[in-house]
């Protein structure tokens, strides 16, 4: 038996002992096992005291008694009181197991929280000890170290305790690892904060709860072990453990087969209860950490941010308390200037009165977005502009039928090109999406399979999508890649994501949503990602691109700059709702609504620079050619 | 200079980050020497290091990974003063002080970080960093997670701070329009290196160096026809530097 264990494969919320416990016992199964073990620590406790007999009396009279009033679990084969005995091994049991347990604890936590926090020689050190360690056959190591120092309980549990440590010691280090690097532990340093304060506060609670359940693992094998090794008659034959009695009872089980009963049932009963607590505790825990994950990933997509929304809005059941303010509030429309005008009439997309809805728990709906009405026209960019929550991803979503699981499309319609995708299923979506409708994610190295070449991702949807052969479809992609600049096409091509720079990526996949030539393209925050140089490159790329083969674009975005560069019209959304919309022109020179005035008076860019301070020039920091690390940089740089 | 705003430009890769981290002592110096109130403080010992932390703090890019999401607000920002000895009725006191100044209700304080907006997380951030009373803030990407209504609000707060308290601020951004309005003078970094530095309204605004000047020509402009401009002007720079 070796002494691996998995450790549970999460790292869980920083969640208290008072909470995790009382959302153990809340389910039956963990509060029936924590009573039991209960009732077993209790005996551990008081089981000698309350033995009505010494366990090691032996009664030549009473050799394999049957249980009496008396002597109600009967004598085992030296006479002595089996019920006696049961209650101080208890004790005796539970004391090595802990002795086990508390040394894994000691050792595996501490060095993983030293060499997961400073990392360094010691990092190397233990994690070089800690393979040596699993390599080790376990119950090999106990029999040698038996021969050794002799037939000792507790020096053995101690030993297996060292070979445990492990377990505790790859947890502890994965969860550190991950926590060092969180920017609260930076500014708990910086706040001077000592190591000792930091890691006691800020790191030991984020692992202290997967080490409350590896604990109960532990205890679990350690009793297990133990009475492995007692059964193989390894242990001191004197003292009563569960193991001794079992081993006991199988020598006799022929004589009074309900002799081994007992101490099976103390062992078995203990270690499901162990494992079953930690079940429990696992399942109570994760599922709060996919609570928070979703939470986070919302929070995180910054647009189209459910949770964003149910802030700004309150919960809306149903969707019906916002309709009035919808009537009540009509979109502000400036008409058309001379170039809006040139291209008015041919109409390839128009969403009408759209309306999108999330399921929720309790059965009710919350709507994000609350009756959105925009056409675009063949050939135009159409910016839609609004602060994170606004809905304006949602709507873009919806249009490219990809809305979040959970989302769906409540109300209104999405005509394109006289399709109607609103009502369309998955198999008529396949033949738009990425066909006839292109998309530009935000993050271009997510959208991006890692572990496939740059030029597979551009063939196959044009052998797909095109029918084109391979031939044809590698040719295409390379003159693709070679229009959006990419200097050395054919080695981009050969490249995986990882190879390339976050602008190239976009490149790829501008031109990845180009090659079919759509008729509309869909670019969600195309440039939010890059530096503002890049960002000048692409914006450039996307303007050539849409007047070369006169595709409409659909630019979601939050900044203004890049609605100036690129936009013919604009419309401007709050709280699910269109509320200005026009020529690009009339938006930025006569905005009427109060929403797109505080959003183009927050633009900081007219405003004036502060003058330099004057006067008493006390020197207070000064950098001087401060060489840093060069690994540091690149380091810095991936912030 | 105490009460003064020092802008550090630059794109992601040039070291910026890097270097506010070198002053904050987080990332190690190689060469070179980063001198606070006359002295040396670029190969400090921790313990050195600990002694400076009441006269400099940080305010990070990240209002979501800033802040444990463990302890309330209240710990939060308890949590400096209380290394520092300050006793817990003071202590407490100095939090509900804190968070008036930042423009958040005293009934905060007993709320958890994922409660709060990113413009309000920040504000708790700029809270902490305050709580020592310290002489500099680097401010490492304040704003660029936030909205832009959100950051021009922040922004504002960070100057009204500056204006009350005289503390001076190392803000590292890569926006040009963000450092122009909050910087008395600006520096901007390119590979490593700080390729030009002067007066704020001289480098956001008439920038010498051919760097700074990409820079300032790929920003785009909220104004469809001056943008217009500047894109051919930016494109006539481009067509300049390949011929050269």
């Amino acid at each position: 038996m070796t002494t691996a264990i998995t450790p549970p494969n999460t790292i869980p919320t920083p969640t208290g002992r008072t909470s995790l416990l009382r959302r153990v016992i809340r389910r039956p199964l963990g509060a029936i096992s924590l009573a039991f073990l209960l009732v077993v620590a209790l005996i551990a406790v008081i089981g000698p005291l309350i033995a009505p007999y010494d366990p090691n009396l032996a009664s030549l009279q009473l050799v394999l008694a049957q249980p009496s009033a008396e002597h109600p679990l009967g004598a085992d084969s030296g006479g002595r009181d089996v019920l006696s005995r049961l209650l101080a091994a208890t004790q005796i049991s539970i004391a090595a197991a802990l002795v086990a347990l508390v040394t894994a604890l000691l050792i595996g936590v501490i060095a993983g929280l030293i060499a997961g926090y400073y990392r360094g020689w010691f990092d190397n050190v233990a994690s070089w000890f800690t393979a040596l360690v699993m390599a080790l056959p376990g119950i090999v190591v106990l029999l040698a170290a038996r021969a050794v120092v002799g037939p000792s309980v507790w020096a053995a549990m101690f030993i297996f305790g060292i070979l445990l440590a492990p377990a505790y010691f790859r947890l502890v280090y994965a969860a550190v690892s991950a926590v060092r690097s969180e920017l609260y532990v930076d500014a708990a340093r910086v706040s001077g904060l000592s190591d000792l304060r930091i890691i006691s506060r800020h790191i030991l609670s984020v692992v202290r709860a997967p080490i409350i359940i590896q604990s109960a693992i532990v205890a679990g094998i350690a009793i297990a072990i133990q009475s492995g090794l007692e059964f193989l008659g390894l242990g001191d034959m004197s003292v009563p453990t569960w193991g001794s009695m079992l081993n006991d009872g199988f020598i006799n089980i022929y004589k009074a087969p309900l002799l081994m009963m007992w101490p099976s049932l103390a062992i078995a009963l203990t270690s499901i209860a162990l494992t079953l607590l930690a079940n429990v505790m696992r399942d109570a825990l994760e599922r709060t950490v996919q609570v928070r994950r979703r939470r986070r990933r919302a929070v995180a997509t910054a647009t189209g941010s459910i949770a964003a929304v149910t802030t700004s809005i309150g919960t809306v059941t149903g969707g019906i308390g916002l309709d009035a303010e919808a009537e009540a509030e009509p979109t502000i429309r400036h008409a058309d200037d001379e170039r809006a005008a040139a291209r008015a009439g041919d109409t390839i997309l128009d969403v009408r009165d759209l309306r999108i809805g999330y399921g929720q728990d309790d059965g009710g709906t919350l709507e994000v977005v609350h009756g959105v009405s925009l056409d675009i026209r063949r050939g135009e960019v159409h910016g839609l502009i609004g602060e994170s929550g606004s809905g304006k991803t949602q709507t873009a979503f919806a249009v490219l039928g990809l809305l979040p699981r959970g989302g769906r499309i409540t109300g209104g319609s999405i005509d394109y090109e006289g399709v109607r995708l609103d009502t369309a299923g998955e198999r008529e979506y396949t033949a738009i999406r990425g066909r006839r409708i292109g998309y530009i994610p935000q993050e271009p190295m997510s959208n991006l399979d890692p572990s496939f070449t740059i030029g597979s991702q551009l063939v196959e949807p044009l052998r797909v999508g095109l029918g084109l052969s391979k031939k044809d479809a590698t040719e295409k992609a390379l003159a693709l890649l070679e229009r959006v600049g990419i200097p050395d096409p054919k080695r981009t091509f050969a490249a995986y994501p990882h190879e390339v720079s976050g602008g190239m990526a976009q490149r790829v996949l501008i031109a990845g949503a180009v090659s079919t030539d759509p008729d509309l393209i869909i670019a969600d925050e195309p440039t939010t990602a890059l530096d503002v140089t890049v960002q000048a490159e692409v914006l450039d790329l996307l303007r050539d691109l849409q007047a070369e083969r006169q595709m409409a674009l659909l630019l979601v975005t939050h900044n203004f700059g890049v609605v100036a560069d690129l936009c013919d019209r604009v419309s401007v959304m709050q709280h699910g709702l269109i509320v200005e919309h026009g020529p690009v022109r009339a938006i930025f020179g006569r905005a009427e609504h109060p929403y797109t005035r505080s959003l183009l008076g927050a633009i900081l860019d007219e405003g004036p620079a502060r003058a330099p301070l004057g006067g008493a020039d006390i020197e207070q920091a000064d950098i001087e050619d401060a060489d840093i690390v060069k690994a540091a940089v690149v380091k810095g740089g991936a912030r | 200079m105490p009460g003064e705003t020092v802008g550090l430009v630059g794109e992601s890769g040039s070291g910026k980050t890097t270097l506010g981290r070198a002053v904050l002592g987080l990332a190690p110096v190689t060469g070179g020497s980063i001198r606070y109130a006359g002295r040396e403080i670029g190969q400090l010992h921790r313990r050195e290091r600990r002694e400076l932390s009441s006269e400099i703090q940080v305010v990070f890019q990240d209002p979501y990974s800033s802040l444990n999401p463990a302890l309330t607000i209240e710990q939060i920002l308890i949590e400096p003063l209380t290394v520092r000895g300050v006793t817990s009725a003071a202590a407490k006191q100095r939090v509900a002080t804190l968070l008036e100044q930042v423009g958040l209700p005293v009934d905060a304080r007993s709320r958890l970080p994922r409660e709060f907006s990113g413009g309000q997380r920040q504000r708790v951030a700029i809270a902490r960093a305050l709580a020592l009373d310290p002489k500099l803030i680097v401010c490492d990407e304040p704003v660029s997670a936030l909205d832009l209504s959100t950051q021009a609000r922040v922004l504002d707060l960070f100057i009204e701070i500056q204006e009350r308290t005289g503390v001076a601020y190392l803000f590292i951004s890569h926006d040009l329009a963000v450092v122009r309005h909050v910087s008395h003078r600006v520096a901007v970094m390119y590979r490593g290196e700080i390729v030009e530095s002067g007066d704020g309204d001289q480098v956001t605004a008439r920038p010498e160096h051919p760097y700074t000047q990409k820079l300032f020509m790929a920003a785009p402009v909220p104004d469809p026809d001056q943008q217009e401009e500047r894109r051919i002007a930016r494109r006539r720079l481009m067509a300049i530097a390949a011929e050269g």
